[in-house]
């Protein structure tokens, strides 16, 4: 990709044919200036044809459709602001919110360190075999939420699990070869957690390690001739070297914690023991889709969509402000 | 970060910090494969590979012949592969025309298209399903497909791409008389080929492993995809657990198959959305 940083380049247009060649086409110029002029709108159209139908089309049906009380596709009744209501006032709701919430919690401040911890280890000079290292770590991803579930649903198992012999070895005093990972309420949000850490630390790193490569090594140099420590290089110029980066990761797995559905579906085999692994999105799956309330599940996803959309504001307000006081 | 921490004890340190965090990592991963292996009496009696005189395949036997699992994969390869080149053509088309071209409201349009960008999925979903309801594609692959068909992220994807290619190159091909549509066939796309990679595995790995949207669209099991199918095998066959071990790993092969053969571009596609953030 190195030709397209100049836009310049030296292939110049062979000036000395082009007028013989023009002249030639003579006859198709019409044809030739409408086909150029046509060509943009033909090749945005298919996809402006099924955005419209299928993305911007139910965008505005799910306002609507969030005021209605629905029974399958075929009946719906106006319902007011009733869809809304019922849902504030429904216990598992509040459960799905605290569950995701928590969750998005612990990766913003268990996973994203980790990861960036791990970058910082990998991004060394001397280190060998960094590409396996950086294929070790990013691998689990490979597998996807659904199949890292049903894996795990075996990991955890109780007195078999690999998870729980491991652990025992380890440290037999503090876990129990029959810790119930999966069926105690007290443990499975700690199972959620540890599995996505798992899933999602190496995709994490990767971004980290992209925002470390493009620090200017010159800066670390100065750094040393000032004869600042590795503490305050890393406050002073990593920090803010990757931070359009961390932001973006931030921002993002925030996004992505909200979502949070197929690892605990598949892992807990739905909820939970009361309702302990339930999520928004599983909420909305289960009042929406398996009761067929459409009108419901639109409620729902507009409280998602907006709660996520004002914690991300939150989100890039507070990184901003840190950018103030850097300066 | 050089010398002050570079001492040897501290690069021993960090290695075996490392080797430790990748064996954490790939043990599952081994795990997963030794199960596969393992007769269902074994499996909780060897922790990770059996002797080799009680290695086995019947896991995989089992996955083929006791279940409809083959008929999942055909389902998932027939429409994770066509969401991916009916996504390419039309993000790559769109995000060649957003790049390289001006037009009437085309201004409108990617600001239409980053504001949804912004939802999640789950908002559109219902009344999604509603709309494919009366066009008569619910628990049919075209319900999966043609929603699908839409990528914004593909669009500004390409467009980044396609914007980096020299003006003077498309002005050439012109001059010499190519029409618009083999300018983007012949030179544009030819030109692209390393986003084309990341974006073709970064589809196919949302195609396949989709899950929510084919569980709620898809009734009949002769249609289910990998994920669901596995899903309904978790509840049926609770039990065999090697089977099930088996039905995860044949899952995962096929997206890392394609990650080995496009790791590189990959990792670049990944993270350029990112730099400019």
């Amino acid at each position: 990709m190195s030709a397209t940083i100049n836009p310049a380049p030296s292939k110049a247009p062979p000036d000395a044919k082009t007028p013989s060649r023009t002249t030639i086409h003579r006859p198709k110029a019409s044809w030739f200036s409408a086909q150029y002029k046509l060509a943009p709108y033909v090749f945005v159209s298919p996809f402006i044809l099924l955005f419209a139908i299928f993305g911007v089309y139910p965008i505005v049906k799910s306002i609507l459709l969030a005021f209605y009380a629905t029974n399958g596709p075929k009946n719906q009744v106006f319902v007011g602001l009733s869809n809304f209501h019922y849902m504030f006032h429904d216990p598992d709701f509040w459960t799905a919110v605290t569950n995701t919430g928590t969750f998005a919690l612990w990766s913003v401040f268990l996973q994203l360190p980790l990861s960036l911890g791990l970058a910082l280890l990998l991004n060394q000079k001397w280190l060998r075999g960094q590409n396996f290292l950086r294929l070790a770590f990013f691998s689990p991803n490979l597998l996807g939420q659904v199949f890292v579930g049903v894996l795990f649903s075996q990991l955890f198992m109780v007195h078999y699990g690999l998870v729980n012999r491991i652990l025992n070895a380890l440290a037999p005093g503090v876990f129990s070869l029959d810790t119930k990972w999966l069926s105690d309420p007290t443990y499975v949000m700690p199972a959620i957690v540890l599995t996505s850490l798992w899933l999602y630390c190496g995709f994490n790193m990767i971004y980290f390690l992209a925002g470390l490569q493009a620090v200017d090594r010159e800066l670390y140099e100065a750094a040393l001739v000032d004869g600042a420590g590795p503490w305050r290089q890393f406050l002073h110029i990593t920090l803010p070297g990757i931070k359009p980066i961390a932001v973006f990761v931030l921002v993002t797995s925030t996004i992505g914690s909200f979502q949070l559905f197929e690892l605990p579906y598949l892992l807990l085999g739905g909820a939970g023991p009361k309702n302990s692994g339930l999520t928004v999105v599983m909420y909305l799956y289960q009042n929406g889709f398996q009761t067929g309330d459409l009108g419901y599940a639109s409620a729902v996803g507009w409280t998602l969509a907006i709660g996520v959309l004002f914690i991300s504001l939150i989100q890039m307000r507070i990184t901003g402000a840190w950018k103030g006081t850097k300066g | 970060m050089s010398k002050s921490i570079g001492s040897n004890f501290a690069r021993v340190m960090i290695a075996m910090l490392l080797i430790v965090c990748a064996l954490i990592t790939l043990t599952p991963i081994v795990w997963l494969v030794a199960a596969t292996l393992k007769n269902p009496d074994d499996i909780f009696h060897y922790t990770f590979f059996p002797p080799i005189r009680a290695l086995t395949l019947d896991n995989f036997r089992d996955l083929f012949h006791l279940t409809h699992f083959g008929r999942f994969m055909v389902n998932s390869v027939f429409t994770t592969g066509a969401t991916v080149l009916v996504q390419l053509f039309f993000s790559s088309l769109a995000g060649f025309a957003l790049a390289k071209y001006e037009f009437k409201g085309k201004s409108a349009v990617t600001g239409l298209m980053l504001a949804t960008l912004m939802l999640p999925a789950s908002v559109t979903m219902a009344p999604l399903y509603d709309l494919l309801y009366h066009m008569h594609m619910v628990d049919q692959y075209a319900g999966i497909i043609v929603p699908g068909a839409v990528s914004v992220f593909g669009i500004f994807l390409f467009r980044q791409a396609i914007v980096q290619v020299p003006d003077e190159l498309l002005q050439a091909a012109r001059l010499d008389g190519c029409s618009e549509f083999r300018i983007y066939w012949d030179i544009v796309m030819p030109v692209s080929r390393p986003m084309i990679g990341a974006f073709c595995l970064m589809s196919f790995m949302g195609a396949w492993n989709s899950f929510l949207w084919p569980q709620i669209i898809l009734h009949h099991d002769n249609l289910f995809t990998v994920p669901i199918g596995l899903n309904q095998l978790l509840g049926v066959y609770s039990s065999k657990y090697g089977m099930l071990m088996a039905g995860t790993l044949v899952g995962v092969l096929p997206v890392a198959a394609l990650f080995m053969l496009l790791q590189k571009e990959f990792v670049a596609g990944l993270t350029s959305g990112a730099v400019k953030g």
